[in-house]
């Protein structure tokens, strides 16, 4: 049983007069396009399809999700299964990825917590999205429906639209394949330090949420996955959270900690399993899964833990229980997780605290502030800004300049360690 | 076209030779070039830097007049229009610590120059200075002058210079306990495998973040008899008066509001709503009492459960908020209801 990740460089891409890849150019069909991620959903009242190419001049606000276009060649099950496929277990046979673009999701406002990404200048080095080419789909749905619905319906429409695009790379053939023996099936016998990696994952309702094979993960218990099965999308965002340390389906589908942990599998580690948790919003929730994510590690029988969070302050909580309740067990953890140390850095950063969170990797303070110089172009609705969480209703000055927290910026303190950004004392 | 930095060094009666504790009085004077340990720190300085003066004022003057002295100093050392300002070291020296703090503080905010002091990290002057002060940490005596000089003189250079620094523990200096954002050489990922490898192995690892120390709060006792209080509502849920008239921020909030409920029986949608961006508003704004419970209190006062509420709530958004807002948020709201003999509050969260 394994995965091969066929990897399909995308370097342009264009409006055509049929969806398909040319030379390393994703030639769309516009309409086409439309049609498919509309997909008939009677809440969707607009939709229009827009570009944005890495340098260019654009600023897009607010994004709900990223989600990177990728079909299923061989092997059971369809990509996002249990919401735009069928709940057939995915993560074995052939997937192809097209690399270097992705689906962006926009429109009216869902939540609070949406993000901006700027194309270029100096807000584009903060996130890995700026150096994509990006497919911005600007989506509109009826007045009167429930923002539950509003982000549904934006969830799905974004994933119709990567399956529809990845259709494009089923026939082509790969640049690069890697393969990805499945954890299920190999030997458990290394001399190896054994690591298993702990997938908190934001689930406190009220557009905080996450899905597994289409399954609302705050109602589920810690348990196992295969990573395989992540990179085939098995684990969607259904978030409207701080776009800053928001896991979007892009980075689940992209995640470098897996990444990380493959690549050095059999070299100087032994990458054991990967348990995906919830955060809960209740302490007796916190508790129990917790609890149950220390049981499962220990059982594991493993060395050492990485954890990754999502969101911030009441999640702190979620990752002190579960670094001290696995430490306890005399088992190593680090911790990744981005800071709130207040716009001049003096504060405490985080929420909650354990004597036994000793390894903590930081992926920056998020309140830090920015200015970002106007853009030729806006896809959304620029706005919208002062009621983002990391905006400022007087976050626009009269020069067009605005002044932000990197918390709005969409993966600049992303939680998996996707980005570079990190923060010390100075 | 590289011309010698102009440095100013401050120093306090004793080390700048104008006496000892009796001198203790002397108010803020220059001299010009080195005096006393100066002559030490132009060496260190080399040909790269030049101290053309020397500002000096007694340690009692400084901390009896602060205001004044802070301003005084301030002048004498602008007329010098140094490019870098070296202050004491102040070792274990409380008043002079203090003083030096206040200094470099000064010229570093209001003349945009460098400036770096020395302390021994139980000096009062370094929890008062830390944050904004570069303090190297010293001896508690002048036998560690030297050591001293050279790490001031190594730092204040390099921040002259706009050269990047390492770490404090690197650049001999106490941390200010501000965090700075960088780009690091390898993702978070990369670096979360790479430590934990290194701690299975028990090898030494540094972690990104250290755990800071937190505030617990020791609860008060009980209350035995509820029929005579004053309660206060206060709610980090972010229930304003519609339209937010404090601008109250959605996240990262930097203050908080007062709102008058003395005649508010309830609090209607039409007239209440959160600005919080934490969570989703809709049942927060369908009926705010679930997140600020008014209609139930008021049903207590009634029965004569508590004696009456508080006239005023005060609300702010926790979603984001650094510890330290809501810290100073606490005092001042605090201080309110003590001066006004509350003696319970609820707070909702959210």
């Amino acid at each position: 049983m394994a995965l091969e990740l066929g990897r399909i460089p995308i370097e342009g891409i264009r409006w055509g007069r049929a969806t398909r890849i040319e030379e390393k150019v994703l030639l769309i069909h516009r309409e086409e396009l439309i049609e498919r991620t509309w997909g008939g959903d009677s809440r969707i009242t607009s939709l229009d399809a827009d570009l944005a190419m890495p340098g260019e001049s654009v600023r897009i606000i607010p994004i709900k999700d990223v989600i990177q276009p990728r079909v299923k060649v061989e092997g059971g099950g369809g990509i996002f299964p249990g919401l735009v496929s069928g709940k057939e277990k995915v993560g074995n046979g052939r997937t192809h990825v097209l690399e270097g673009c992705s689906v962006m999701t926009v429109g009216r406002i869902v939540g609070f917590q949406e993000g901006m990404l700027d194309m270029a200048g100096p807000g584009a080095r903060y996130s890995s999205f700026s150096k994509l080419l990006n497919v911005v789909l600007v989506i509109d749905v009826k007045k009167g429906i429930t923002q539950q619905e509003h982000e549904e319906a934006l969830r799905l429409a974004g994933l119709r639209a990567a399956a529809y695009l990845g259709e494009a790379g089923r026939s082509i053939t790969p640049a690069e394949i890697d393969h990805f023996e499945s954890l299920e099936s190999r030997s458990t016998k290394s001399s190896l330090p054994k690591v298993a990696y702990v997938y908190m994952l934001l689930s406190q309702g009220l557009l905080h949420d996450t899905y597994i094979y289409g399954q609302d993960l705050k109602a589920l218990q810690p348990m196992l996955i295969l990573p395989t099965e992540v990179m085939d999308g098995a684990v969607v965002s259904g978030n409207c959270v701080s776009a800053c340390d928001k896991n979007t389906t892009y980075h689940h589908l992209n995640n470098p900690i897996i990444e990380e942990l493959s690549k050095r599998d059999g070299v100087d580690l032994h990458f054991a399993a990967v348990v995906v948790t919830n955060a809960n919003v209740t302490l007796l929730d916190k508790e129990q899964s917790s609890s149950y994510t220390a049981k499962l590690v220990e059982q594991l029988d493993v060395d050492g833990v990485i954890i990754s969070k999502e969101g911030f302050g009441n999640p702190d909580a979620d990752a002190m229980m579960n670094c001290a309740k696995i430490e306890e067990r005399g088992i190593s953890t680090v911790l990744i997780t981005d800071e709130f140390a207040g716009a001049d850095g003096g504060s405490q950063s985080l929420a909650d605290a354990h004597p036994r969170a000793n390894a903590l990797v930081s992926v920056g303070n998020a309140n830090t502030p920015i200015t970002l110089p106007p853009m030729e172009r806006v896809i959304g609705d620029v706005q919208i800004l002062g009621r983002l969480a990391g905006g400022h209703p007087d976050s626009h000055s009269e020069d067009g300049e605005i002044t932000v927290e990197l918390q709005v910026i969409l993966g600049a303190t992303n939680e998996l360690g996707f980005e570079a950004l990190s923060s010390k004392e100075i | 076209m590289d011309r010698k930095l102009k440095v100013v060094h401050y120093l306090n009666q004793f080390f700048g030779q104008i006496g000892g504790e009796e001198k203790a009085d002397t108010a803020p004077l220059k001299k010009d070039g080195t005096v006393g340990p100066g002559l030490l720190f132009q060496q260190l300085l080399g040909q790269e830097a030049e101290i053309v003066g020397t500002v000096i004022c007694g340690d009692n003057h400084f901390n009896e007049n602060l205001e004044t002295a802070k301003e005084a100093v301030l002048e004498l050392v602008k007329g010098y229009r140094p490019d870098l300002l070296l202050a004491g070291p102040a070792f274990n020296a409380g008043r002079y610590g203090t003083a030096c703090g206040a200094v470099c503080e000064e010229v570093a905010g209001r003349l945009a120059i460098p400036a770096v002091t020395g302390m021994f990290p139980e000096n009062p002057g370094v929890d008062l200075y830390k944050k904004s002060v570069y303090i190297i940490e010293t001896k508690p005596s002048s036998m560690g002058m030297k050591d001293a000089a050279q790490q001031m003189v190594g730092l204040a250079l390099k921040l002259a210079k706009g050269e990047s620094l390492g770490s404090p523990a690197e650049e001999g200096y106490i941390a200010r306990g501000v965090r700075k954002n960088y780009f690091a050489k390898e993702r978070g990922a990369t670096r979360a495998v790479d430590m934990l490898l290194s701690k299975m192995k028990g090898e030494p690892f540094v972690t990104e973040y250290p755990m800071p120390v937190f505030d617990r709060v020791e609860p008060s006792p009980p209350i035995e008899d509820l029929s005579q209080i004053t309660l206060a509502l206060i709610t980090s849920g972010g229930i304003v008066p519609k339209g937010n008239p404090d601008h109250v921020e959605s996240s990262s909030a930097s203050k908080y509001g007062k709102y008058d409920i003395q005649t508010a029986e309830a609090l209607s949608p039409e007239t209440y709503e959160t600005t919080h961006g934490g969570y989703d508003p809709t049942y927060a704004n369908q009926d705010p009492h679930r997140v600020l419970p008014l209609d139930v209190i008021r049903d207590l006062e009634r029965e004569g459960v508590i004696r009456d509420i508080y006239p005023y709530y005060y609300a702010t958004v926790g979603n984001g908020t650094s510890v330290a807002n809501a810290k100073k948020f606490a005092q001042e709201i605090a201080k309110d209801l003590l001066r006004d003999g509350v003696q319970a509050v609820i707070i909702s969260s959210t």
